[in-house]
């Protein structure tokens, strides 16, 4: 595939430096609703500048350029391990270039890796499709957000969650009043509810793959997520937990098929500094469509 | 807005009230997870930090015709921290912590007992905060990796909030009762 590290270190560079506009449309909306000289309004003003500086500098908006995460819905016969190899190769670039920050520590010996690479970083999730067109995804994501996930296994005695709807949003909004500002709020929730520990957590990321404006195919989730981000909102914890109108920006909830045993919901909140961007690729490698 | 200017004087520093929004002018030192192990063990910091202020900061420092450019300079979460902070706020005499998040109860006491702040900067301001930082005048402890270095900043306007103050006042523990309760009503 030709040209494939060069348009890898680009999909790097512009998800760093670059909020998707449908994530700079909702933040504006949400900042005009923060009451004027408080400190919520404050925190807003300096974000919606810190997006326009980012753009201009084409330097992270974040300091924390977080977890690599691609998302490839490859065709058949495309070659993974030569997406591999350019994948590394344009992390460890993006990183000496300063797109991305020297985030890679070994757990074991606790020394920074130095270009992001090392055992499960970057991340690349593989899916097949038909045709024979890529579609290739990245996710920024912040430690300080990622910190702030949680995972509840219902029932959950201690906020009187049992398994059914109202459990799952009794965990949800548990999990927003633990993270208050913690998470730079104003926040964006992936969930699932259901699968295992592992594919639960894994699929509520994929659920921030999703725009800002779309609607839930299923209309219970969809009814579901429209009454998180109102519900959280009453909460008032407020951009960075200052207090104010703003605390999740949106909520994206998908579903999958549990064990009889295990009720899993995985919460995995992403930050206002929402970093997704992808390209479709055709079959000479070529950029058709950027997604976001 | 309140102009915090170097030297950081205790008196500036009470003067300060929860909710109050400053401009740090001045040094600020990053430290992280790795210093604060460190200093909390007994580690003798590699610069004064007598009366001055750690920003809890894993920067993008790159080096750029042999002089350093912060490319990305925003908080990280402080509550991390918060089983060191204390501790190194007392023995060291600093006039402030800046980070995101708040910290706790021992922090807080801290701050009371020697007149130090806790200083919310803005969560991914990265862009903004590079700007405010206006030369590197040296990197320390670099053997804990760029991110968790000891980075000393020159700064200028650096915005932050007030959200602990010397006086035993918390932002951070008044939004959490707050919201507890909202939380009761709407489940």
């Amino acid at each position: 595939m030709r040209n494939l590290r060069a348009n890898l270190l680009e999909l790097v560079r512009r998800t760093s430096a670059e909020l998707p506009d449908d994530v700079v449309q909702t933040i504006a909306r949400y900042a005009k609703q923060e009451q004027e000289g408080s400190n919520a309004q404050y925190a807003m003003n300096i974000i919606v500048k810190n997006i326009d500086m980012a753009k201009l500098k084409s330097a992270p908006l974040c300091q924390d350029t977080g977890s690599i995460l691609f998302f490839v819905r490859s065709p058949k016969g495309f070659d993974q391990l030569a997406f591999e190899k350019a994948a590394a190769e344009a992390v460890a670039e993006a990183t000496a270039k300063g797109y991305l920050r020297q985030n890679s520590v070994d757990s074991v010996t606790g020394k920074n890796t130095g270009n992001n690479l090392g055992p499960g970083s970057p991340s690349i999730h593989f899916h097949q499709q038909r045709g024979t067109r890529a579609d290739v995804r990245l996710i920024l994501k912040g430690g300080g957000c990622e910190n702030v996930g949680a995972q509840y296994s219902l029932p959950d005695t201690r906020i009187n969650a049992n398994r059914e709807l109202e459990g799952v949003r009794k965990a949800i909004l548990d999990a927003v009043l633990q993270a208050q500002g913690k998470g730079c709020g104003p926040g964006i929730l992936g969930v699932c509810i259901g699968g295992d520990r592992a594919t639960g957590y894994l699929h509520s990321k994929e659920q921030l793959l999703r725009t800002m404006d779309d609607v839930n195919p299923n209309p219970t989730l969809a009814a579901l997520e429209k009454d998180i981000v109102v519900s959280a909102n009453k909460l008032g914890i407020g951009p960075m937990g200052f207090g104010g109108a703003a605390t999740l920006l949106g909520c994206k909830i998908g579903a999958l098929n549990r064990l009889p045993a295990s009720y899993f919901v995985s919460i995995s909140y992403m930050c206002w500094a929402y970093r997704r961007q992808g390209f479709v690729l055709n079959d000479s490698g070529k950029i058709v469509e950027w997604l976001y | 807005m309140i102009q915090l200017v170097e030297p950081y004087t205790e008196e500036k520093i009470r003067a300060l009230k929860m909710g109050d929004m400053v401009h740090v002018s001045g040094m600020v030192y990053t430290g992280r997870d790795a210093v604060h192990k460190f200093l909390h063990e007994g580690g003798k910091p590699p610069v004064d930090l007598t009366n001055q202020m750690i920003y809890h900061c894993g920067p993008v420092v790159i080096k750029e015709k042999g002089k350093w450019v912060v490319k990305a300079a925003g908080p990280t979460t402080s509550i991390r921290e918060e089983p060191y902070q204390g501790h190194i706020i007392e023995k060291f005499n600093l006039r402030a912590v800046i980070g995101k998040g708040g910290m706790g109860a021992k922090t807080l006491e801290a701050c009371r007992k020697v007149g130090c702040v806790y200083l919310h900067a803005i969560g991914g301001a990265a862009q903004v905060l590079a700007e405010c930082v206006t030369a590197v005048e040296g990197v320390y402890l670099e053997e804990f990796g760029s991110p968790e270095a000891i980075w000393a900043f020159r700064v200028k306007d650096f915005p932050a909030v007030v959200t602990m103050d010397s006086h035993g006042n918390s932002l951070h523990a008044a939004v959490l009762e707050q919201s507890k309760e909202r939380l009761k009503q709407l489940v």
